[in-house]
């Protein structure tokens, strides 16, 4: 499994990069503080992003919140499937519930973002 | 103090149970000099008796339209409502409650809110509406913002037949939201072309139906160009009594339908508060603004009503907001909703029928008038006539003789002299045909 | 939990199906006179369709209504200790005034001699409003507080445009603002930054005055603030923000606190909308319609929008008209025809019973209310800040901490207890807040009940076996728990026929149905 990293951002994103391109969705600690998930809207192909502007919507009952893009790239592929069935961002945060894929254009940017230890360490901060 | 239970012996318990002597001593934050330079020039408190005398002293100045023949319209108009309406909304549990907010303790209020949901989708011959917004004219502004969004284009095109008022209300919001919307002039002759005018850049066109003049209009065609050129069409009603006979915008091709619902939930009272009725279809739910009701279980199965989609609005999205507004008309809604319950299919079409009726017998009685001119073929219950005359001095003479007879154009267009001869005239169920015989003879002598 | 009855009503909670559901063809409780033969004159755009609306006898309908009423909760029903909302009693008087017919049966477009007493009534109650804050003028139109907050952003945009600094684009809000904050400021076409509070839920006065520049459009404060403090500091916040040519707008939601004692000019306020569903007694009708005229400094009078009323010696003139001769600086037009006039009537009629004494009582009593109220719980609640509080108190979670019940939870018993829960999680720097606010018209008998009934309460939720029992609740209410997550999922919006819809569980079946 060389080559696959695992990343998370301050606003609780997690990114999985294969290489060139990644998948990025958030974190089970956003879910359960969103609450039931009632919709979603992903990025359609194609669309560019830049590291830290938005990329998709994620809305429960009581919250709504932006889902920004860690890393700078073109959207490779939106999950299509999630608008339709938006709880499985509250059952499979990390697997099904995934948001979009991306290339990466600037592959350095990961450099700032927090690996698996940083990020526990941040939640447990939150009182998480 | 009629609305102030303590009293002095409950004061100073509380005073001691919090741990001070005088109530002055709670307001320690505030800056002292200010607190003690404070004068108002204003009476004392007054009994129920002092305060009736005075404002029914002030009520009697005005003439109202029960003691006076009146044919007024210009988006606001005279109903009969049904005694029990009035009785329904003043019971406490409606008239005192809170916004919904707590469903568990508000299913009355929710569930008229759905059936008022209801109602209006389907007169409006939309898929969806809202529980209201402040009145008709904001209902306009927020669908023109509404539209900027869904298309994400900044240009709208209005029709000179669409309400001044809703004009104004509408460009001054625009303005701050940097959409730029072009009137049209005012239209009484229906001479305008919206058609050839609609372009790629423009997110909606806004029409009214019936127009402001009065004029009837199929906007089928207007729809369709909209649509070519990635518009919506967003359609007003200042009169809902008309849509229990005319074809609704919905079936037109309109994407977005906002008008006001006075005239169906109550009396005029001077022009507000009203009911800002705003539909649109499903695929732009999700940018519609207000409150909205929708339907669900509880924990047992049992059907109930919550407000929902919440996230559009400003307590959860906040700068992101599809508006900034905070409440709905609900009371008023609530009037509307019963009125159209008592009404029913068969209660309000015909009453559209006889608003209608009405103002044909008018129509009749006036151009029998020398030098009045109907200007409209086709119309609801309100036209326009062209006078040999300015039409403002005429209303100022009928006023005179007890008769309130139209709304000068000029009252909302004071810089067009050529449309100084104008007056609207209206005729509901309340006018009697003794009372536009009436009319028809004092307009004889002033002219 | 099944009713345990055949109807599934129990007693006097009585279930009651949808208009819809009750529709027999043709029925109505209207009758009108006979439609007179006439040539039709429609333009061709003559319905043919049949619209779908439901009918029924007015015995139906008026069962239907009432039945719907004593579903709901009210003032008139018992004690919203809701937060900024300010659920006073609403008297009666006002509605007697509000209709009668000099007032309700008159037209906004009838000639100006023959409404001069709409007109008076109108400039009187503006004319109260500028003498309790001591402000310039008033904007009368704004048709709620989130609208008056809009009336006083356009003020202020329109007067940096008209001295050339259209350039300062940025509002400063602090974070515990009411979401209509940077809400309004948005559709006025500003970006807002947060100002912090201190830990002692004051505005952080260093902190803005760091932020503070001549990019700065305007400030918005609530005062007394969300927190329910009153904002020491006020007077110096004013004269920073005008010393950068910005302007103060204060957010007018809980002028209970102060009303009839302060003028709120002599805090250095350029704009504050006032409630008058909140502090001025009109009913909130389940949702509106309110009213929020905005007060304006002598700097932003010029500015206010149309219409507006103004007297010449003893006849009132409505200007109606934005860049006319007599409103060259108005920046437009908020709201159709007069504004919200029979609130005005019913704002009126209480202002004139309260009367000056009457409203500095008021203020008086919402205040020691409160404080009576912090006072008695902190027993056993923990208060978010330390008092004296104004009109209303914040206690955050702390005091369920560990104990498996939320916030959501206790408000959930409160229902069960017969009491309208206060105002939950706002402000949002507060953990789990509860919002409390009284106002001045609940007896002291009532406010003992509440305390004694929230007391009771916490004392089993810190038992720590009670969780289970406070998340079953409510129990008694004629439903329960409602699942908000599934109405947002699947929206149900409207009513759609039974071949449409998902079946209906609502225990009765009308008698008509069961007919067919």
């Amino acid at each position: 499994m060389a080559n696959v990293t695992l990343r998370y951002t301050k606003e609780h994103e997690w990114i999985r990069i294969e290489g060139n391109e990644a998948v990025v969705g958030i974190t089970d600690y956003a879910q359960s503080q969103l609450g039931d998930v009632v919709f979603v809207e992903v990025p359609a192909a194609g669309k560019e992003l830049t590291a830290g502007g938005e990329a998709a919507v994620v809305e429960s009952v009581k919250a709504a919140s932006e889902v920004y893009a860690p890393v700078s790239g073109t959207v490779v592929e939106g999950n299509t499937a999630l608008p339709d069935k938006p709880e499985t961002v509250n059952s499979d945060p990390t697997g099904a519930g995934w948001f979009f894929k991306v290339r990466l254009a600037n592959p350095k940017e990961l450099d700032g973002l927090m690996d698996q230890a940083a990020y526990d360490k941040f939640v447990a901060e939150l009182g998480g | 103090m009629r609305y102030l239970p303590l009293s002095e012996p409950n004061r100073r318990d509380m005073l001691a149970a919090i741990g001070v002597n005088k109530i002055e001593e709670l307001f320690r934050d505030l800056p002292a000099g200010p607190l003690a330079s404070a004068r108002f020039n204003l009476p004392n408190s007054a009994s129920e008796i002092e305060v009736e005398r005075a404002l029914s002293a002030m009520a009697a100045k005005n003439l109202d339209c029960a003691k006076a023949p009146a044919f007024l319209g210009a988006g606001n108009y005279r109903h009969h409502t049904p005694a029990s309406l009035d009785y329904l909304i003043q019971r406490g549990e409606f008239l005192t409650a809170y916004t919904p907010y707590q469903p568990e303790i508000s299913q009355g209020t929710l569930q008229a809110i759905f059936e008022y949901q209801s109602q209006v989708a389907l007169i409006t011959g939309m898929e969806v509406a809202n529980a209201s917004m402040y009145d008709g004219a904001t209902a306009c502004a927020e669908a023109v913002a509404m539209a900027a969004r869904v298309t994400k284009r900044s240009a709208a095109l209005m029709s000179g037949q669409v309400h001044p008022h809703y004009r104004d209300v509408t460009t001054t919001s625009m303005r701050f939201l940097d959409v730029d919307v072009e009137c049209l002039a005012p239209d009484p002759y229906e001479i305008e072309d919206l058609i050839g005018r609609v372009h790629s850049e423009h997110a909606c066109v806004v029409v009214q139906t019936p127009g402001f003049f009065g004029s009837l209009k199929d906007y089928t065609a207007l729809a369709n160009a909209c649509h070519e050129a990635g518009a919506l069409l967003v359609v007003c009603v200042t009169e809902p009594v008309s849509l229990g006979l005319l074809k609704p915008p919905g079936q037109q091709g309109a994407d977005i339908v906002v008008g006001e619902g006075q005239s169906l939930a109550g009396p005029m009272s001077f022009g507000g508060p009203g009911v800002g009725l705003f539909a649109t279809r499903e695929k732009f739910l999700r940018q519609m603004p207000g409150r909205i009701a929708g339907e669900t279980t509880d924990e047992d199965g049992r059907r109930g009503w919550v407000l929902t989609l919440s996230t559009r609005e400003q307590h959860i999205r906040r700068e992101k907001a599809t508006s900034n507004i905070c409440t709905n008309s609900g009371l008023i809604a609530l009037a509307f909703t019963i009125h159209m319950t008592l009404l029913g299919e068969a209660g309000f079409t015909n009453l559209a029928s006889l608003n209608h009726a009405r103002a044909v017998q008018l129509a009749e009685r006036l151009e029998k008038v020398s030098g009045v001119r109907v200007l409209q073929s086709g119309f609801f219950n309100e036209f326009t006539v062209e006078l040999p005359k300015p039409a403002m001095g005429v209303v100022e003479e009928l006023a005179r003789r007890g008769i309130l007879g139209g709304v000068p154009v000029s009252r909302f267009y004071p810089t067009y002299p050529e449309l100084a001869d104008l007056l609207l005239l209206t005729a509901t169920e309340t006018n009697t045909e003794a009372e536009m015989d009436a009319l028809a003879v004092a307009l004889k002598e002033v002219l | 939990m099944d009713a345990g009855t055949t109807s599934g009503n129990r007693g006097l909670a009585i279930e009651q199906p949808l208009i819809f559901e009750q529709d027999t063809k043709g029925a109505t409780a209207v009758d009108l006179p006979a439609v007179p033969h006439v040539r039709e004159r429609l333009g061709g755009m003559k319905n043919t369709a049949s619209i779908g609306l439901p009918g029924m006898s007015e015995p139906e309908a008026v069962r239907h209504y009432t039945r719907l009423s004593q579903r709901n909760y009210s003032i008139d029903t018992g004690f919203y200790p809701l937060g900024s909302c300010t659920m006073k009693h609403n008297p009666r008087l006002n509605e007697k005034m509000a209709r009668l017919p000099g007032f309700a049966e008159v037209h906004p477009f009838q000639p100006l001699s023959t409404v001069q007493g709409a007109l008076e009534l109108i400039d009187t109650t503006a004319h109260w409003l500028k003498e309790l804050t001591g402000m310039a003028a008033v904007a009368m139109s704004p048709a709620a507080g989130a609208h008056g907050e809009l009336c006083g952003l356009m003020c202020i945009r329109a007067a940096h445009e008209a001295a050339g600094n259209g350039n300062r684009k940025i509002v400063l809000v602090p974070e515990s603002a009411h979401g209509t904050n940077p809400a309004t400021a948005a559709l006025c076409g500003y970006t807002v930054e947060a100002v912090p509070a201190t830990a002692d839920g004051h505005v952080d006065l260093a902190a803005l005055k760091q932020k503070l520049g001549s990019h700065i459009a305007a400030v918005m404060i609530t005062n007394p603030n969300t927190c329910g403090l009153f904002e020491k500091e006020c007077v110096a916040i004013a004269e920073a923000v005008h010393a950068v040519g910005a302007f103060f707008y204060m957010d007018g939601a809980n002028y209970n606190a102060i009303v009839g004692r302060l003028r709120i000019a002599d805090l250095g306020v350029d704009a504050m909308h006032i409630n008058l569903h909140k502090t001025f007694s009109t009913p909130h009708g389940g949702g509106g319609p309110g009213a929020g005229p905005t007060v304006l400094s002598a700097k932003l009078a010029p500015f206010a929008p149309v219409p507006q009323v103004i007297k010449a010696g003893d006849r009132y003139d409505a200007l109606e008209h934005a860049q006319s001769p007599r409103a060259p600086q108005a920046f437009g037009r908020m709201k159709g025809y007069h504004g919200q006039f029979g609130v005005f009537v019913r704002a009126l009629a209480y202002m004139m019973a309260m009367g000056a004494d009457g409203l500095r009582q008021a203020s008086g009593d919402a205040v020691l209310n409160a404080n009576y109220i912090m006072a008695r719980l902190s027993e056993s609640l923990t208060p978010a800040f330390a008092g004296p509080c104004m009109h209303e108190c914040v206690f955050d979670d702390r005091f369920l901490k560990g104990t498996g019940v939320s916030t959501l939870d206790f408000a959930k018993a409160l229902i069960d207890e017969g009491f309208h829960p206060p105002t939950m999680y706002f402000p949002l720097v507060v953990h789990g807040a509860l919002l409390v606010e009284p106002t001045e018209t609940e007896s002291k008998a009532s406010l003992d009940q509440f305390i004694a009934t929230v007391l009771a309460l916490a004392a089993k939720a810190k038992t720590g076996t009670a969780a289970a029992d406070f998340q079953a609740a409510p129990r008694f209410t004629p439903r329960r728990r409602l699942d908000e997550t599934k109405a947002a999922r699947k929206p149900v919006l409207r009513w759609k026929p039974a071949a449409e819809s998902a079946p209906k569980t609502n225990g009765a079946s009308s008698p008509r149905q069961a007919a067919e």
